[in-house]
């Protein structure tokens, strides 16, 4: 068994790093943390944060890919030299597990009929009943049976969702008591709204573990045009999701800081340069532009298929060049928010009276320009996220977003286009993709929408 | 209406938020024809009175049930918002001290008090037109007819100020609400604007009630004071018997500290620290596509000065008149023309400021430092007190560079400025604007400078505030020598703090010397402008 780094591996483990860092900072400033807290009494910002939470976390453990050698003891059945990621290999059954066709949710037979000779010899139309759904049911064709058999699951399962609730509440619970020991009496803080983030944990978690659990019996969301089943597929999407989301921000963040306080603090030619760099790259339509840059790179990567290992690491590798395009197109509008941002306050008394110690250049904006800029930054970083997300799906719609072979709800969704077509109609990959889709986005613009508000000036 | 009823009756007028009385019981009568002062510092509760005549507070202020107010004869507590809305504009007019912000910059001025007749007295367009007219002649604005179609940015702040009132007079209400009008004026300006309030009190018997907290203003300006503290209204008197025998002991320390008092300032010894010779300032005034130059605008045109050690030197004159480019010449945060900035070295004598690179400089930015007039954006809102003090420090190596030693003379530093220790974990927005400024004294003060510019360090605070900064600064010349170069439009200062005066106008020093010649004796007839507009009772101590 060794580990295999991909890029957005790579780079989104380096993220996560400054994250924990950054977080680190936080707890050590008083005024952040005092802010932070503030974001986090409003029970929606709670919840979101909560969602958010659980999305980033599949997303890593779908961010780790080991390749197995022959004869280990955690490799699957049918491993043959795969590269795998935690998240695959407790999904592993639904690989494996692959149908002919289409089929329904908790279906126990195909969703079209297909051509088959009986023992006569003759020609007959059936449905033919799937290989790995609803097998161990006597008759799976009984509502009934078939109601309390989920039923009688999904209680396993619930119990299973509040037990592991139950867990995080106590080991949360040992901090928050310590905390509780500790505190300073005179201080009286507002409540964190913990029952609400638990509330939704506990919900988040019962739907997953029974979609999980019963995933074993069934197709929970039933199988695509290939038989391969579409749970499956929709949460190996949530890592193309978070990758686009954050790691974009990160291509994005360094040009816009950098490009943005030069252009405010210095003024001059400087300031003209950029300023008529991001007029021009704004004025180019930009989703013309990353068709053309990914159509470029296509004609690249098969012009030179030596220089790329495998498939997964070519599907990678287009993954994060999107990354890259989308994070050359986007940082345009931080940039300009920064640059007046910037101007405004470097015609501050405090900037002044630091000029008059003989502090200038950097040593003044990382002292005095960057940190009054940050809630800007940060700010933007969670608007932009659900954006970034939303962005993948229609390019992928297009046919310039990630590679085919990766899943991502943007292929979902172009895949279904053809589906929905077909009588009877297939929805489910559709409406899998999308709330999916939905809950990442409304959770993120939820929680944008609370940090605005909070770190927004004007608001207090 | 006969002048024995009152137009504005206000009895046990209470507002509180939430639990807390903001507004505590207030009661006082306005008839035709006064001009009612009604004075405080800030957040003493006076715009919030106002505002309450006019019914405009904001959401979460409440009125108490029991509170009266009366405007004539309507019972302003039993209107609706609806019938508000007729009496606003039309009864009451109300003008505000920022005229820059209470214009619409898109319309023409014209436009904006026409729109005030159409809506409130049904004139039709050209009638409209014609009263504007009117009424901008009334209340001074020359080439009435031709100002009709200007906007707002092409009018000077004493102008625009005329609009407003224009605007508020449009309706003929029977009483005006003035909030600090003059504030934001210079001072010459606001002696014309005080001029023109008096005159239109005469004239139309209008009632005043004038919301400020410059005691001089009042003493011009005022028929009735009320002074306001902490939401209570504290005295109520004729003018006369106010200034005369003023009983509330919160009162007389006001009008103490408003006063200036004059000292005599003998420096022991005289040795100049710094000489101006000559200085130039311009800044390049940028056109077109290609940003060409296609002038100069001369902030500072050449200007000689000198300041000794010990000394303070004043430098008085109106907004724009270049001095505060003076100050950060300097400091070299602005570049030099032509001239030159000498200053005194211990070792190798007199050194030319301007001509030296930025590293060269670094040994003179611990002898010269700055305070700031806004004490709310001199101080970074991310760094705490113990961060803004230790950084001059820091950076340009003074003292000792042991953490722990910093942070003692830190400590020291704040006790010297009248703070206290535990004040250094604390961020800026936890003070309130004087603390704000002891603040920033304290961080000139820890690189240990020789001369501080103090770019107007006391006009954005109230005067008791004023007073004791002004004290504070006083005590540190006494103590460590120090030498000011203060910048300042308010002439009632002077006398307090200064040995020498400048007076600068259009880039130009026109007349200097020691306070009594230019203060007693002024030569130049803009130094006598200057003088002349100040507030009777500042001159009548001064002259």
């Amino acid at each position: 068994m060794s580990l295999v780094f991909l890029w957005t591996d790579l780079l989104i483990w380096i993220l996560f790093g400054a994250v924990v860092f950054g977080l680190h900072s936080i707890k050590k400033s008083k005024q952040a943390r005092k802010q932070w807290r503030e974001i986090f009494e409003s029970p929606i910002a709670m919840a979101s944060a909560v969602i958010l939470s659980v999305y980033v976390l599949i997303g890593l453990t779908d961010s780790i890919h080991l390749k197995f050698n022959q004869e280990n003891r955690w490799a699957p059945a049918g491993y043959e030299n795969q590269v795998l990621s935690p998240l695959d290999l407790s999904l592993w059954h639904l690989v494996k597990n692959q149908e002919r066709t289409y089929s329904a949710p908790f279906a126990s037979h195909e969703y079209s009929r297909s051509i088959l000779y009986d023992e006569n010899g003759q020609v007959q139309q059936v449905y033919r009943p799937l290989k790995f759904a609803a097998v161990h049911l006597e008759n799976p064709d009984n509502r009934q049976v078939l109601w309390q058999d989920l039923i009688k699951k999904s209680g396993i399962a619930l119990l299973a969702a509040f037990l592991l609730t139950l867990v995080v509440f106590v080991f949360h619970g040992y901090f928050r008591v310590r905390a509780y020991v500790k505190r300073d009496i005179r201080v009286k803080p507002k409540r964190l709204p913990w029952n609400w983030g638990y509330l939704t944990l506990f919900l988040l978690l019962a739907v997953m573990s029974i979609l999980y659990y019963l995933s074993h019996f069934y197709h929970v969301l039933g199988t695509d045009k290939v038989g391969e089943d579409v749970f499956y597929q929709a949460m190996k999407s949530i890592r193309t999701g978070v990758v686009i989301g954050t790691l974009t921000t990160l291509v994005m963040l360094p040009l816009a800081l950098f490009l943005g306080i030069s252009a405010g603090y210095f003024k001059g030619w400087i300031d003209d340069v950029i300023q008529y760099l991001y007029t021009t790259l704004n004025s180019i339509p930009g989703v013309l532009l990353i068709a053309a840059a990914v159509l470029v790179m296509q004609s690249w990567i098969a012009q030179h298929p030596a220089d790329f290992g495998s498939s997964e690491q070519r599907a990678d590798l287009r993954l994060l060049f999107l990354v890259f395009i989308l994070g050359m197109t986007s940082w345009t509008g931080l940039c300009r928010l920064l640059r007046a941002e910037t101007l405004k306050i470097s015609q501050l008394e405090y900037i002044q009276s630091a000029k008059a110690f003989g502090m200038g250049g950097m040593h003044l904006i990382y002292k005095h320009i960057l940190p009054n800029l940050l809630h800007l930054v940060l700010i933007a970083v969670v608007l932009d996220f659900s954006g970034l997300v939303l962005a993948e799906a229609v390019l992928s719609y297009v046919g310039v977003g990630v590679d085919p072979t990766t899943y991502s709800w943007g292929n979902m969704i172009n895949q279904a286009r053809l589906e929905m077509a077909r009588e009877p109609m297939v929805w489910w990959s559709l409406l899998s993709a999308f709330i999916f889709m939905f809950i990442l986005v409304l959770a993120a613009n939820l929680f944008a929408d609370r940090v605005q508000w909070v770190l927004n000036p004007r608001n207090s | 209406m006969s002048k024995h009823h009152p137009v504005l009756s206000l009895s046990q007028l209470s507002i509180r938020i939430g639990e807390d009385d903001l507004v505590k019981k207030i009661t006082f009568d306005m008839y035709p024809g006064e001009i009612f002062a009604l004075v405080g510092e800030s957040g003493s509760g006076k715009s919030l009175t106002s505002l309450a005549v006019m019914r405009l507070l904001a959401e979460g202020l409440t009125i108490d049930p029991d509170s009266g107010i009366r405007l004539a004869d309507i019972d302003l507590m039993a209107q609706s918002e609806r019938q508000m809305q007729t009496i606003r504009g039309k009864r009451v007019a109300m003008i505000f001290q920022e005229p820059m912000t209470s214009l619409n910059p898109v319309i023409k001025v014209g436009e904006q008090v026409a729109e005030v007749l159409r809506l409130h007295l049904g004139l039709k367009s050209k009638q409209a037109k014609a009263k504007v007219v009117e009424l901008f002649n009334e209340v001074g604005i020359p080439d009435a007819a031709e100002r009709y179609n200007w906007y707002p940015h092409q009018l000077s702040g004493g102008q625009k100020q005329r609009v407003m009132i224009a605007m508020a007079l449009a309706c003929e209400p029977q009483l005006l609400i003035a909030d600090e009008p003059t504030t934001a004026l210079d001072v010459t300006i606001q002696a014309q604007v005080l001029n023109l309030l008096k005159q239109l009190r005469d004239e139309r018997g209008l009632a005043i009630l004038f919301i400020t907290h410059d005691m001089g203003v009042v003493y011009d300006i005022a028929d009735t004071v009320a002074v306001m503290r902490k939401g209570e209204l504290v005295e109520l008197a004729h003018k006369e018997l106010f200034f005369e025998r003023p009983r509330h002991s919160y009162t007389k320390q006001l009008l103490k500290d408003s006063i200036p008092q004059v000292r005599q300032r003998v420096l022991q010894q005289k040795q100049a620290l710094l000489e101006l010779d000559d200085l130039q300032v311009h800044f390049p005034v940028r056109k077109g596509i290609f940003q060409r130059k296609v002038a100069d605008l001369k902030a500072v045109d050449g200007v000689t000065l000198e300041i000794a050690k010990g000394e303070t030197l004043a430098l008085v004159g109106e907004s724009g008149s270049g001095k505060s480019t003076i100050g950060q010449a300097i400091l070299r945060l602005v570049n030099t023309k032509n001239g030159q900035i000498r200053w005194l070295d211990q070792k190798k004598g007199w050194v030319d400021l301007g001509s030296l690179k930025e590293r060269d400089m670094r040994p003179y930015r611990k002898q010269i430092q700055v305070i700031f007039q806004d004490p709310f954006s001199a101080l970074n809102p991310r760094m705490t007190v113990l961060e803004i003090i230790r950084e001059g420090m820091v950076t340009l190596q003074v003292g000792s560079q042991d953490p722990v030693e910093q942070e003692a003379r830190v400590d020291k530093l704040l006790l010297q400025v009248g703070l206290f220790p535990e004040h250094k974990e604390r961020y800026p927005h936890e003070f309130s604007g004087g603390q704000r400024q002891r603040i920033g004294i304290a961080r000139a003060l820890a690189v240990e400078p020789d001369l501080i510019i103090c770019d107007e360090p006391t006009s954005a605070l109230d005067v008791s505030v004023r007073a004791q900064v002004l004290k504070l600064l006083d005590e540190l010349q006494q103590k460590y020598g120090l030498s000011y170069l203060f910048i300042t439009h308010d002439l009632s200062i002077v006398p307090t703090i200064a040995h020498k005066v400048a007076v600068m106008q259009q880039g130009k020093i026109v007349e200097s010397g020691t306070v009594e010649e230019v203060i007693g004796r002024p030569q130049h007839p803009y130094t006598r402008q200057l003088l002349d507009s100040a507030p009777s009772l500042v001159k009548q101590r001064i002259l």
